[in-house]
């Protein structure tokens, strides 16, 4: 497992998200109201639009093309609906974050 | 390989048979519906209540646009099937489209029946069939004429209560002794006579229709005995055909129906049919419920699941008029082997007759009050020996021991296999486990989940009671529909708490008035968000982070995540200069596809959000700012040409579209706002199904509002005739910040109107001039806030962070 340097926590939004572009795909970094990163995969597993496009409220994003809420937390739906996204590690060192992407490469296979 | 479901028809059984199946084999078709009518799926047993005018058409569509869409099921709208080739296995619609199918569905429904007498072809002659008949009888009811209905059936009856409650004159012509003679006896008809004609509606029994007479349309009808009867609408209502021809034509056997087996299968084994459209049994069917239990038996054959059979069972018959309490099942004809019990009280106008054979119920007649008809039903169908209870029997179930005082008592006695929801075929215990299991709390929320009382609602107060029980003190069903999870309070109370307590933040808003989440969720902050922009424009700052995607990158998201951007094009009029810097624009970042909208402006789509500032650096230099075709604000002012070119034109409806577009762009609203000005009475800018219109006449302006054309069709109502252009703009302005001021947030100007009446908006923007006078000086100021150009502030730098990767990482081993 290899940590990627991706930036300072202040680039990210207060109650919102960015993308990041990585080989395996575009992942989503999202800073909550109490200020914890989480750290998903930018996909919908519903229909593959990009969920930094989404909502943040708690530790959740609502996806905006059909109101899915995912939960950042365990990477499921909530709600009704079905649907699981995958979480990826992160951390938070002096204010700098770091993507453990190994791990996703891990994953995909 | 998935195989391919083909359903010819988009009405309530083939769309009940799909939610079905969904349920039961996920994935297991590739569907695709082919619908002559131009529209989704809807409730046809509410139109009357649509032409009651208690209900808007969008409140009974069953399947919106996105319901489609998520299932991945293609829909052609407006596709007539002209031909089945059941060799090469396609079907071919009248538009030249041909699918091939694996499994082919026929749901053609029926046709209504059209007597065979001169004239029945004449303008003016409608039948009482999909909501384009509604529409059409609607228009003519506003002339407020005489209206007569043949048949005086269940359809019949319900047309002629609509048509009346719509102001029309309305006579029913019935050629049988007694009306509903198929579903009621004598008495009970009579009882329903006298009721209607307190109502005003003429009936006439024994009169057989001779011929419609007319020059040109309509003018009257002409009885056998010579008589004629003024009319400028009749509505043919004596009953329905199986439409079974395009069966047929592929050479399917066709009786009455098309013939199928118990599991729906007809002389094709690749083949199926439903709905109306069917012969099983022997029978044909026209009410809800047996139709769904095709459904039910459909999809469990499709989806290879239960074994299940369809088998006749009879059906209730009530009338759906406000007012009028009609419940009959069964057998009820005289007989030397029945008896009856009959209670009657005249004052009251109530009869209830039940019929019985060898003591058990085989028919039962309910009038003025048919609450225990359920349980009627429920010993019919169990053929329950009655003898033990027979002296009370006909007092209902309350009288059956126990406690009579408590009118829960008699739902709660209800057996738990017990009948609720005849049309879905939903049981006591169904729901109410239903209710415990999954915490349901709101009557939609038991709709959405069991389906009781979800079609034609008669079963609404039996549900509720069966709520109350299930869930004792908790259940209030008098308080208003939170704005979400995250409250008790409805939009509205939290309307008035923002300026009553002058909350001026989203976290004030969510202490104050006891937010029971830390940071709210996607339904209420974009509300809070709105209405706080909307009450304090001076004051509060707007939360990006509460804005919906398209309203915090100020273009549309595409369903490959790529946005389409639309720059504003005042009052639809462009010049070479700008039409060659959108192509300049479209050629630079290649975007795929631009299009003419249907608001008269140039849509380009398939721009990646990373080029977003650049396009519209591109398109600032040109002198275009955003079109705000994304934003719950104001779109477009659709206009005509009007008095500069047009030899028709009243007024300059193109220089007052343009002078509204701009002294109106930029201001948030609850939801999108669009604007039409038509130059003459013509209409070419179809300003009569605009949020607000405004039609030029030689005396001034014709404003309008409240209208629709999108999911859900309406004309607008007029509010009023003003003199000059200043006036119509004061009155359209101060109209607009009505609505933005007290309108719920997503609610668009129609549903606002029908929520809180027509009147109630006369009177405060049109009726009192210094409340007009202080709307219009509200918005004035909220549009100084307003008046920015979203796209030249990105440009600038504004969220800049939004558009860009927040990092770009590359390791190359990782990649491999």
């Amino acid at each position: 497992m290899t940590w990627f340097d991706i930036g300072t926590i202040d680039d990210i939004p207060l109650r919102g998200a960015r993308c990041v572009k990585t080989p395996q795909g575009e992942i989503g970094v999202f800073r909550t109201h109490d200020g914890r990163i989480f750290a998903i995969e930018n996909h919908c597993p519903h229909k593959g639009g990009p969920l930094t496009q989404g909502i943040v409220h708690g530790a959740a994003v609502t996806y905006p093309l059909q109101n899915w809420v995912f939960s950042l937390e365990p990477g499921k739906a909530l709600g009704a609906d079905e649907g699981e996204v995958k979480t990826i590690p992160v951390k938070v060192d002096d204010g700098r974050s770091s993507l453990a992407l190994q791990n996703i490469l891990l994953a995909a296979e | 390989m998935t195989e391919k479901l083909v359903i010819i028809g988009n009405g309530m059984a083939p769309g009940r048979m799909l939610e079905h199946l969904l349920e039961d084999a996920p994935g297991r078709y590739q569907v695709t519906i082919f619908n002559a009518e131009p529209r989704v799926n809807y409730d046809r047993i509410m139109l009357s209540p649509v032409l009651s005018g208690e209900k808007a058409f969008e409140e009974i569509v069953i399947h919106g646009d996105g319901w489609y869409i998520k299932n991945g099921i293609t829909l052609y709208k407006g596709h007539k099937i002209v031909a089945i080739d059941r060799a090469a296995k396609t079907v071919t619609s009248d538009q030249g489209i041909t699918e091939n199918y694996d499994r082919l569905v026929i749901a053609t429904g029926s046709n209504p029946f059209i007597i065979p007498v001169p004239g029945n072809d004449l303008p003016g002659v409608l039948s009482y069939r999909d909501i384009d008949d509604v529409s059409a009888m609607l228009l003519v009811a506003q002339s407020r004429a005489k209206a007569v209905v043949i048949g005086g059936g269940l359809l019949g009856l319900e047309a002629a209560a609509g048509l009346k409650e719509r102001g029309m004159d309305v006579t029913v012509l019935h050629v049988m002794g007694s009306i509903m003679e198929r579903q009621l006896d004598p008495a009970a008809a009579y009882l329903l006579q006298r009721k209607l004609e307190q109502r005003g509606i003429k009936v006439r029994t024994k009169a057989n229709t001779k011929a419609i007479v007319g020059n040109g349309k309509v003018e009257g009808v002409e009885l056998d005995t010579g008589e004629v009867i003024p009319a400028t609408l009749v509505v043919m209502a004596v009953g329905i055909r199986p439409n079974a021809g395009l069966a047929k034509e592929a050479g399917l056997s066709v009786n009455r129906g098309i013939v199928t087996d118990d599991r729906m299968q007809t002389s094709d084994p690749s083949i199926f049919a439903l709905g109306e459209c069917v012969e099983v049994g022997g029978h044909v069917y026209g009410l809800v419920a047996p139709l769904y239990e095709m459904a039910r038996v459909l999809a469990a054959k499709l989806g290879d699941g239960e074994d299940r059979h369809f088998v006749h069972s009879d059906t209730p018959t009530k009338l759906k008029v406000t007012g009028i309490d009609l419940y009959s099942i069964g057998d009820f004809a005289d007989g030397d082997d029945r008896e009856e019990i009959i209670l009657r009280d005249a004052s009251a106008g109530i009869y209830k007759r039940v019929i019985l054979q060898d003591n058990k119920i085989i028919g039962t007649v309910l009038f003025g009050e048919t609450g225990d008809g359920a349980w009627f039903n429920d010993l019919k169908k169990k053929a329950t020996d009655i003898s033990e209870m027979r002296d009370t029997l006909i007092f209902g179930q309350a009288f059956q021991g126990g406690d009579s005082s408590d009118p829960l008592s008699a739902v709660a006695a209800l057996a738990d296999d017990a009948e609720i929801c005849g049309c879905n075929g939903v049981c006591k215990g169904k729901i109410t486990s239903t209710i415990r299991d999954k915490g349901l709390t709101s009557l939609d929320d038991v709709r959405a989940h069991t389906k009781a009382s979800a079609s034609c609602g008669t079963c609404t107060p039996l549900v509720e009671k069966l709520m109350a029980l299930t869930l004792g003190d908790s259940y209030n069903p008098a308080a208003t529909q939170p704005m979400c999870n995250c409250t008790e309070l409805g939009h509205d109370e939290v309307r008035r708490l923002i300026k009553a307590k002058s909350l001026k933040t989203i976290p004030a808003v969510m202490q104050e008035l006891e937010w029971k989440t830390s940071c709210g969720c996607h339904k209420c902050r974009p509300a809070l968000n709105y209405y706080l922009v909307a009450d304090w424009p001076d004051e509060y700052a707007d939360d990006y982070q509460s804005r919906f995607i398209n309203e915090r990158v100020h273009a549309n998201i595409q369903k490959d995540g790529t946005y389409s951007v639309v720059p504003r094009m005042w009052g639809g009029v462009t010049n070479a200069a700008e039409l060659r810097a959108i192509a300049d624009v479209v050629d630079k970042f290649a975007i795929p596809t631009v299009k003419v909208t249907g608001g008269q402006r140039i849509d380009m789509l398939g721009v990646k959000k990373e080029d977003l500032p650049a396009v519209w650096a591109d398109l600032g230099k040109a002198g275009f700012v955003s079109g705000h075709a994304y934003a719950k604000g104001l779109r477009t002012v659709k206009t005509c040409v009007g008095s500069d070119w047009c030899r028709f034109g009243t007024q300059d409806s193109t220089g007052f579209g343009i002078r509204l577009e701009k002294f109106m762009w930029g201001s948030w609203t609850p939801a999108k706002v669009k604007l039409g000005v038509s130059g003459c009475p013509r209409n070419c800018a179809e300003a009569t199904c605009k949020d607000i219109g405004v039609i030029c006449v030689d005396s001034g302006f014709e404003i309008h509002f409240a209208g629709a054309a999108g999911l859900d069709i309406k004309g607008t109502e007029v509010l009023g005739l003003v003199k000059t252009e200043d006036e119509a703009l004061e009155v359209i302005v101060a109209l607009t910040q009505m609505y933005r001021e007290q309108a719920r947030y997503l609610e668009r100007i129609y549903k606002w109107t029908k929520r809180i009446g027509i009147p109630e908006i006369k009177r405060q923007v049109l009726d009192d001039p210094e409340r007009r006078k202080s709307f219009y000086d509200r918005f004035v100021f909220s549009q100084k806030f307003a008046q920015a150009d979203p796209w030249s502030e990105r440009v600038s730098g504004k969220d800049k962070h939004e558009f860009r990767p927040m990092a770009v990482t590359q390791f190359a081993e990782a990649a491999e």
